[in-house]
């Protein structure tokens, strides 16, 4: 068995319990073997093991934050950075916490990509400006703060057949 | 040096107090609104100076009617002279180049009288 970092190979019915997993994490081991027509021993077993390869990282609730009436400022923030440190921006970026995520990107210039949170648009101004623009290599930063969500989805798996 | 628009640069030719540079954290980074750096800071009040003359005038508007100068000459600088004369310049709502030319004037005679 290869450990957490590794690729490794997943059947068809592996997916198709992933798939199961991501519609709705909280079903029983019984419910999904049921809905694929298998053993829900067979699902532990299945669960387990990719559990301990670090397939399935863990499992979460999705909050909407309008409902719960948490108002939030969310950002994309793009940040053109000297190439020489991009690697370095992208790493301390993602030591905040109100970073929620961060990606490079390759198109015209080198950029850097990041979701960012904060209380309100002040609180998110003070944080780019303090502790984002002074990171050595940040060239320029440009940011749109998000005002409505038409759609928030994660990849869903579509293999294993069936 | 900085980005050169319709305004010339400034020759820095003397060392003074005021010359002295920041860390990188205390520097004053320039912004066109929440969140877009343009990426032009000043270590130094004869930095800021320079940079008060290249840097792009929305940026000027929109930090110096959020008190960002302000908060920064005083804060940072520790000057409150200084900042008492920008929240002057604040009152009389310029904007455009004569908000450049007057900050630049402010600025410029404080330094001068400081080297």
């Amino acid at each position: 068995m290869r450990g957490k970092g590794h690729t490794v190979a997943l059947d068809d019915l592996d997916w198709k319990i992933l798939r199961t997993l991501q519609e709705n994490a909280r079903q029983t081991y019984t419910e999904i073997g049921r809905g694929l027509g298998i053993a829900h021993s067979t699902v532990y077993e299945r669960v387990k093991r990719m559990e301990k390869q670090g397939i399935i990282r863990k499992y979460t609730a999705i909050v909407d934050l309008e409902k719960a009436k948490l108002k939030q400022v969310i950002a994309i923030m793009t940040l053109f950075t000297d190439p020489k440190e991009s690697e370095t921006v992208a790493t301390k970026l993602s030591e905040f916490e109100e970073v929620l995520e961060v990606s490079t990107s390759l198109s015209e210039e080198l950029s850097i990509i990041a979701r960012v949170i904060a209380e309100d648009q002040e609180k998110l101004h003070a944080f780019i400006a303090q502790s984002v623009a002074p990171l050595p290599g940040v060239l320029r930063i440009r940011t749109s703060i998000i005002t409505r969500k038409y759609k928030e989805q994660n990849f869903l798996i579509n293999k294993g057949g069936g | 040096m900085p980005k050169i628009g319709v305004h010339k640069p400034l020759k820095s030719k003397f060392v003074s107090q005021d010359s002295k540079k920041l860390p990188r954290e205390n520097a004053f980074y320039f912004f066109s609104s929440i969140g877009n750096y343009i990426g032009e800071s000043a270590a130094s009040l004869e930095e800021f100076m320079e940079k008060i003359r290249a840097v792009n005038v929305k940026s000027l508007e929109f930090h110096l009617y959020r008190e960002d100068f302000e908060k920064w000459i005083s804060g940072t600088l520790k000057d409150k002279e200084l900042a008492a004369d920008i929240q002057k310049l604040r009152g009389s709502n310029l904007i455009g180049d004569e908000l450049r030319d007057q900050l630049y004037l402010v600025i410029s005679k404080k330094f001068n009288k400081s080297k």
